[in-house]
């Protein structure tokens, strides 16, 4: 051939396809057809810089260039100025690696997610994929539990529970079958680090669940998806039977004696199934009622077997710790939070998306120097961090460094590293409301004071909106919050008191404004 | 596009014994059905009871529990809005208040025409590029009011053209 085969990469991640990009790829193949050109189009994950996508990217013998957003309509136009060599063009941001926002990045679990196309396993082989694996099956049981205690990670899903020590009472319990449990019902708003890499690259969770699988002696998994994930549930099943193809999955994981099943179950749209014990439940074929602590899910869980839950993230991190060591992971990060996060800029942000850093990284860089600020041009007035459960905090805490110990001391979490961005037009009581609200539709009902708390919660919200009896009503309100805290069974009806009391905390002024003063501005 | 089969005790029975060797059973056989069906019909409770040895109120309980599961056959399309934080800070209630007075139709209803129907829900998982729309299981980002009105209408022109 004596044209060279261009390659270009379109996102295949569903926050790209929300904005078009299977549009674009369609417009990049019909025009290079038009123009007789050979071309390549792979549909990778995405880069994580949402505000880009439909991010393309074009190969050059320098590297990766990026340009976008591209809609359909701009196509014509990037042939025309020759986007296939690389050259500028309005939409061109250079070479994708050298993007402020990318380079700054520490990429320890998302390091292939938007790079390779996600359904190959050659391409995972190629960029370290499975190599953690390898050396997991040389590895005795004991001496991989202590490499993923070692790296200190720490569960991504929010909890923060070390993943080791967790690990480790799976290991030591005796039982004839142990069960492997990703929790991917990543229901919390302002999260999408979960879809992403199981979108962008499925593998490297296939591959984490194994070595787990290894570690503790167990034979089969399921990872639990939402079913408003519909994208993520087709790839990773997609990537699941390429992985029994390849015998990364079955009975004779490549080639050795090691067994592991793996399997793809769906949720129903019920946010407590992210909860582990009422996700459990769910798996089993129940309704999603939080069961009560202990036992442990870890000495009986599924079917009450010793059972491993781990969020996506935590999963997704435990390749490159066996790959690398545990020591290159711990070097990331402060104190007692090791290793990275996935930060994710979501609501009203001008860069919104996934940045992965080491711990002790501070909101105001997240939300300033990555995220650029409010889409809307107006002040950041509150960050809502760590999901709806999580405390709402005023720009005089964004000098805060991100670490699970730092947060914990101002009531606040960092949680799974998302982060919901809000400008001055934001009024902090409707959002107390909200979260009680939320509570209210969400409770599984097993406990009374999440169950009807969050009810008379949205009660005693409206009569201070309303402003009557504000004072009677903010105490009422915070002894109900106070019951919610310490009465409730887990972290539903337990953590919504954290929105509420942090708004009223740091944004007193708008539990007090009057109806009539509301209706004058 | 939601199916929307009319109701087959021969079919359900089929989709039953389908999923009958996974393991908890019930959700993977409630999606199958409402897959079909576009609903979990009355006429499918004692059939999944009857198939998981449970009681008929056990069937019940699980799928009344779940967002999800409907009870009743819904328009020929389905629009999820994401009414959560992320959606909320960029405006997600003025968006759903257009819709509502677009669609003639409040949340868990339908359109008079049977096209659309309007549900709630919390996170699509697109929140940096709030706010958020799914139609069926296509995922729509930075929906404004036009952008709403542009997806109903090319989805109305999709389904023409078939």
């Amino acid at each position: 051939m004596s044209e060279p085969l261009h390659t270009v990469y379109v996102p295949r991640d569903a926050a790209a396809l929300s904005v078009g990009a299977d549009e674009t790829a369609a417009a990049i193949r019909a025009e290079a057809n038009k123009r007789g050109i050979p071309l390549r189009i792979v549909r990778n994950g995405s880069r994580g810089m949402l505000w880009l996508e439909t991010l393309v990217e074009v190969e050059t013998p320098e590297g990766r260039v990026a340009y976008g957003p591209v809609m359909a309509e701009d196509v014509a136009g990037l042939f025309d100025a020759g986007f296939l060599e690389g050259a500028d063009h309005a939409l061109a941001h250079g070479l994708t690696e050298k993007i402020p926002y990318f380079a700054k990045q520490e990429r320890l679990t998302f390091a292939r997610c938007g790079i390779i196309d996600p359904l190959s396993v050659e391409d995972y082989r190629l960029h370290g994929g499975f190599r953690g694996l390898e050396r997991a099956l040389a590895m005795t049981p004991a001496e991989i539990v202590t490499e993923v205690t070692e790296s200190g990670l720490r569960g991504r899903g929010g909890a923060g529970f070390p993943t080791g020590i967790k690990w480790n009472t799976v290991l030591n319990a005796r039982a004839d079958q142990k069960y492997i449990c990703c929790n991917a019902d990543e229901g919390d708003s302002g999260t999408f680090a979960d879809r992403m890499i199981m979108e962008g690259d499925p593998f490297c969770l296939i591959e984490g669940m194994t070595i787990a699988a290894i570690a503790v002696g167990a034979t089969e998994g399921y990872i639990y998806i939402r079913s408003e994930y519909p994208h993520a549930v087709a790839t990773m099943r997609e990537a699941i039977r390429l992985a029994y193809d390849e015998k990364w999955l079955g009975d004779e994981i490549h080639g050795t004696g090691h067994r592991f099943h793996l399997d793809v179950r769906v949720g129903a749209g019920a946010y407590i199934c992210g909860e582990e014990t009422s996700m459990l439940e769910s798996l089993e074929g129940k309704r999603g009622t939080v069961r009560a602590k202990p036992p442990l899910p870890a000495l009986e869980g599924l079917f009450g077997k010793p059972t491993i839950v781990n969020n996506v993230l935590s999963l997704t991190s435990v390749p490159i710790i066996l790959d690398k060591g545990a020591n290159h992971y711990r070097d990331f990060g402060v104190g007692r939070s090791r290793g990275t996060l996935a930060f994710q800029l979501a609501g009203n942000i001008k860069h919104g998306g996934i940045v992965e850093k080491a711990f002790g990284v501070t909101l105001h860089e997240l939300l300033y120097e990555f995220g650029g600020g409010t889409i809307t041009g107006r002040p950041i007035r509150a960050v809502q961090a760590g999901g709806p459960l999580g405390a709402y905090l005023p720009p005089s805490l964004f000098e805060l460094p991100k670490d699970y110990e730092a947060f914990a001391a101002v009531e606040a979490m960092v949680g799974h590293g998302g982060i919901v961005v809000f400008d001055d037009s934001v009024d902090m009581a409707k959002q107390a409301r909200f979260a009680m609200e939320f509570c209210a539709a969400e409770s599984c009902g097993k406990c009374t004071p999440c169950r009807i708390g969050a009810v008379r919660g949205v009660e005693v919200m409206d009569n201070i909106i309303a402003g009557e009896k504000v004072q009677a009503n903010i105490t009422l309100l915070n002894d109900l919050c106070e019951v919610m805290t310490d009465g409730s069974l887990c972290a539903m009806g337990g953590m919504t008191p954290i929105p509420v009391r942090s708004a009223l905390k740091h944004f007193p002024e708008d539990f007090t404004r009057s109806p009539a003063a509301v209706a004058a501005e | 596009m939601n199916a929307r089969s009319p109701w087959s005790e021969d079919r359900a029975t089929a989709v039953i014994a389908a999923n009958r060797h996974l393991r908890g059973a019930l959700l993977p056989m409630l999606h199958a059905l409402q897959e079909e069906f576009g609903c979990i019909d009355e006429e499918a409770i004692p059939l999944l009871a009857r198939e998981l040895n449970l009681s008929r109120a056990d069937v019940h309980g699980v799928v009344s529990f779940y967002h999800e599961f409907r009870r009743s056959r819904p328009g020929r399309h389905t629009i999820k809005v994401c009414r959560a934080e992320a959606c909320q800070s960029m405006n997600a209630d003025g968006l759903i208040e257009h819709i509502r007075r677009r669609l003639k139709v409040d949340f868990h209803e339908t359109t008079a025409d049977d096209a659309f129907s309007l549900e709630p829900v919390f996170c699509l998982g697109n929140c940096a590029l709030a706010p958020a729309v799914m139609v069926d299981e296509t995922l729509h980002g930075r929906v404004s009011p036009a952008r709403f009105d542009a997806i109903t209408a090319s989805t109305l022109a999709t389904e023409a053209a078939r």
